[in-house]
């Protein structure tokens, strides 16, 4: 299959232009009086891995229910491939589902586990056992279908289920935090697996996680959900290096955030004044509005944004001075906590900056209470305002 | 070893669990007519003319009947009650599982009275009709709890992927739910059935003039002559429940094994 | 599951709905009716539809049912104080010191005499202490004694020895979920803070073992007060309880007016009791859950 060769960014670049798969429009849920989805708008395309991440509670595993059938939607509209699902049942829906459990019946063996969709199917058995096969062949598991299911481990149930639900060839396969019951050797190893199933099937992908790691490497596109609603929709990429709110920010990495005063609009951005920064225009492509906070307006920086150089290096954009305040020893990375000269801002209160070093091969490691310079560039600053 | 005085302890505790069923089969092998020692010679004529007893076969009859029958309804009706609790919240839940449990410490006289007295008052003639309807009332908790257990260790998503994967919600429990079950199933008909075959109070009232193994005993319990005959019956008794009851208790536990569940523990 | 619109609520209310039905037919319904039968007037053979307070006043004021419920609830009390102290090592040994695997073997063989033929159990136990029983016989044929012991006959000895041994399983059990479910990490913590092994078990093992201790009290209890047999077999019938008042008010005498207020009245007192004992040990140990 010549989709499976494909780059992540060239299977993006597909993907922006294909015709919409699901389509929720204000969808609503409420069990009893606790509103579990506030009002859901999204689409997500054909062909597409898309990824619900948001910290429990958040509706995410609701979502994802209410697109397989298993729950009813208060109001609002659930489309599939252009199809109202409004009392189409779980069991009649083109969706099928990877369970955070894996579902794996226990009674079955792992052939009868994954033939178990096929029932009704009119083919002859002989043709429905090496589409079986087949399956399990295409998740790694050839020659397991006679063993037991209960004799599998983690890595292997997940498989299991995998092809239990590809093999009646969905529009939308649904996975409820298929990785979280596994090591993390296993999970780092599954999700490279799923990506390239997922090439190789071109079958859509819905995954909800809370784990926001798994959403970067695995994603085309992730939604962020606080509270039933969708906080922002976007690319990893976009989405780690200009959230748009404090929240994403937070729950996405860690951020450096700096109260910070607004001098006015320029004609590409937004002047401000950062403490222990100095002078700042911000690129308009990097000004959030979402969110300010209680605390006013702030920027942001990730702690890979910015680095620690030698005195007086050259060539960098801007730099800012500071003490080291604290070490933390990795391994592959160090970080420091900086207080920059002149940050105690416009509270008198101070606030180190987080930031994080590769130990690169000749790098030493700065000790506490040294003098440090931190080089920086405004378009690695984000500003909420 | 662990807990040497304890362990002493509690082996004693079981021997005086067990002693007077132990001396069941001494005197129903013992040639002597009074139950005492010394003991006199080894006989088996107890046990034959327990089989001659035409008195004592229609009870038996009428207890398998009613064991029978007893156990079915109850477990039926506790597989309704262990799936309401185990998988739906609905109003009431507390008191109506309350209700239903209630058997479990209500004495077994206080139930059998008041049915009796609402029977008569109806109308309805006594027979083993009306010691089933007693029976199946009490073996319901128990076919309760060990059917909740059984559901209870049922991943619920086992039941959504079986739906998901294009069944019905009634092929879904057929193909999915009612084989992980069925061990609990059977283990509940035979437990049930052991409580029906071993009842006394309520066979006693609600029977009229049918006898059962349990109200045969009683009434033989009076001629000094029958105690013997007795005895015998009571060996064959309890070697039916131990059997049964291990065959139970096998059923529960490769229900356990089979979903993967941890074992918690024996009965209740 | 999403199929239909029929909520949670529907649906468990719709398969609850059989046994539930059964419950209060068979079971609500005929108490509801013991209730209403004890605020009636008794006609000789029929039941006169007439409220009235007169059964409970005769209840109460019968020296008969004073000295039958006190007995009942002594013997029952007795009881449960035999088995409770007598299960406790047990399911401490149980729970402490048997090698997980083999807790079911044991528990199974805790169990077992429990389900076996309840009649046939406790008339063994007369078999047993009886004028010419085997215990008699045996002591006097080894030459220990002369004359037979009777002091083990017919009377109350007797009927709290073979209630202590039918209900001896039941206390068990909760005391064995109970001390299974304590973190041992807690007794770790215990012994790390300085407590001999003795003052860990009083001060951390037995607070957190007391609400199994007070269910095993509760479930030996309550059925005992309410034991037909054993006072029927054991006592020979002279020493009647509760349970044999009742039968006989119902019927023998067919006063079941009567007789359903004594049922009423001693259901209520067993609850009483059973929650002020449940209160009392809220209060005094603060062990909750």
């Amino acid at each position: 299959m010549s989709q499976s060769q494909k780059t992540t960014a060239a299977h993006r670049a597909a993907m922006a232009g294909a015709k919409p798969m699901i389509e929720c429009r204000q969808v609503q849920k409420y069990y009893g009086d606790y509103h579990a989805l506030r009002g859901i708008d999204l689409t997500i395309r054909a062909g597409e891995f898309f990824s619900l991440l948001g910290p429990s509670g958040c509706g995410k595993t609701t979502l994802l229910r209410t697109i397989a059938g298993f729950e009813d939607i208060s109001s609002g509209v659930v489309l599939i491939d252009g199809q109202d699902m409004e009392g189409v049942p779980a069991n009649r829906r083109p969706t099928n589902m990877v369970f955070q459990s894996y579902a794996i019946f226990p009674h079955l063996t792992v052939a009868e586990n994954v033939g178990f969709g096929l029932r009704r199917d009119p083919r002859s058995k002989a043709e429905k056992a090496a589409a079986v096969e087949e399956a399990l062949a295409m998740v790694g598991l050839k020659g397991y279908g006679a063993r037991a299911s209960h004799a599998l481990s983690g890595g292997q149930r997940q498989r299991v289920a995998l092809a239990r639900a590809l093999i009646l060839k969905p529009k939308v396969l649904l996975l409820d935090e298929p990785l979280s019951a596994l090591d993390r050797k296993m999970r780092e190893q599954m999700q490279v697996e799923l990506i390239k199933l997922q090439r190789q099937v071109g079958i859509t992908f819905v995954l909800v996680t809370h784990d926001q790691e798994e959403a970067l490497v695995m994603s085309d596109r992730i939604a962020v959900m606080f509270e039933g609603q969708i906080a922002q929709l976007d690319g990893p990429e976009a989405l780690y290096a200009r959230p748009t709110s404090r929240r994403v920010a937070n729950f996405i990495g860690v951020m450096n955030f700096l109260p910070t005063r607004v001098l006015g609009e320029t004609l590409s951005g937004v002047e401000v004044e950062v403490p222990g920064l100095g002078r700042v225009e911000i690129p308009a492509a990097n000004v959030s509005h979402a969110d300010p906070g209680d605390d006013g307006p702030s920027v942001g920086f990730r702690p890979e944004a910015v680095s620690l150089v030698s005195a007086g290096a050259p060539g960098q954009a801007r730099v800012a001075e500071g003490v080291v305040d604290e070490v933390v020893y990795y391994g592959d990375m160090t970080y420091y906590d900086v207080r920059l000269d002149g940050s105690a801002g416009f509270d008198g209160q101070a606030r180190p900056v987080r930031i994080a070093m590769r130990n690169v091969f000749g790098r030493e490691v700065q000790d506490v209470g040294t003098r440090a310079n931190v080089s920086w560039s405004p378009g690695s600053l984000v500003l909420f305002r | 070893m662990k807990g040497g005085g304890l362990r002493a302890y509690a082996i004693a505790y079981l021997l005086f669990l067990y002693a007077p069923i132990l001396l069941l089969p001494v005197f129903a092998f013992n040639s002597g007519t009074i139950i005492a020692f010394p003991l006199k010679e080894f006989t088996t004529q107890w046990f034959a003319q327990m089989a001659e007893n035409a008195s004592l076969r229609r009870a038996l009859l009428n207890s398998l009947t009613i064991a029978v029958c007893s156990s079915v309804f109850a477990t039926c009706l506790g597989i309704f009650a262990a799936r309401a609790s185990t998988r739906f919240a609905f109003p009431a839940k507390g008191p109506i599982m309350g209700l239903i449990m209630l058997p479990l410490v209500l004495p077994e006289i206080i139930v059998s009275i008041s049915l009796l007295v609402v029977l008569l008052s109806v109308g309805v003639k006594l027979s083993i009709l009306t010691v089933m309807l007693g029976h199946t009332l009490i073996c319901m908790p128990y076919a309760t709890v060990i059917l909740s257990t059984a559901f209870n260790s049922l991943d619920r998503s086992l039941e959504e992927a079986a739906y998901d994967l294009g069944e019905t919600r009634w092929s879904a429990f057929r193909l999915v739910i009612l084989p992980l079950v069925m061990p609990g199933i059977i283990s509940s008909l035979l437990m049930s059935f052991t409580i029906s075959l071993d009842e006394f109070i309520i066979a006693f009232f609600l029977a009229g003039n049918e006898p059962t193994l349990p109200t045969y005993i009683f009434s033989q319990l009076r001629f000094p002559k029958q105690i013997p005959m007795i005895m015998a019956l009571g060996t064959v008794l309890v070697v039916m429940s131990i059997l049964l009851l291990s065959v139970a208790e096998y059923f529960r536990r490769r229900g356990i094994a089979k979903t993967g569940a941890k074992d918690t523990g024996g009965f209740l | 599951m999403a199929s239909g619109n029929r909520s949670q609520a529907a649906q468990g209310l719709g398969l609850i709905a059989p046994p539930l039905g059964y419950a209060v037919l068979v079971l609500a319904a005929p108490l509801l009716t013991i209730l209403a039968y004890s605020f009636f007037k008794d006609g000789y053979l029929t039941v006169i539809r007439e409220f009235t307070l007169e059964n409970y006043r005769a209840v109460w004021s019968d020296p008969i049912f004073h000295k039958i419920m006190l007995r009942s609830l002594g013997v029952a009390a007795l009881v449960t104080l035999v088995t409770v102290v007598l299960a406790f090592p047990v399911a401490y040994f149980l729970s402490f010191a048997v090698d997980p695997r083999k807790k079911s073997m044991w528990l199974f063989l805790i169990t077992i005499p429990f389900w076996t033929s309840y009649l046939i159990r406790v008339f063994l136990w007369k078999v047993i202490l009886g004028y010419n029983g085997v215990i008699n016989s045996g002591l006097k044929s080894l030459g220990i004694i002369e004359q037979p012991l009777t002091f083990i006959l017919y009377n109350v000895n007797s009927m709290v020895l073979t209630l202590a041994h039918a209900y001896a399983p039941f206390a068990i059990l909760p005391i064995f979920i109970a001390l299974e479910k304590i973190d041992r990490s807690l007794l770790e913590a215990g012994r790390d803070l300085g407590e001999s092994r003795a003052m860990t078990f009083w001060r951390v093992t037995l607070p957190l073992a007391m609400p199994g201790v007070v269910a095993a009290a509760l479930i030996v209890f309550i059925p005992t007060i309410g034991d037909y047999v054993t006072p029927a077999l054991i006592g020979g019938g002279k020493i009647p309880m509760i349970a044999n008042m009742i039968q006989s008010q119902m019927l023998d005498q067919d006063n079941r007016p009567m007789g359903s207020a004594l049922a009423v009245t001693a259901m209520l007192i067993v609850a009483l009791l059973s929650l002020v004992f449940v209160a009392l040990n809220r209060r005094f140990l603060k062990v909750r859950q």
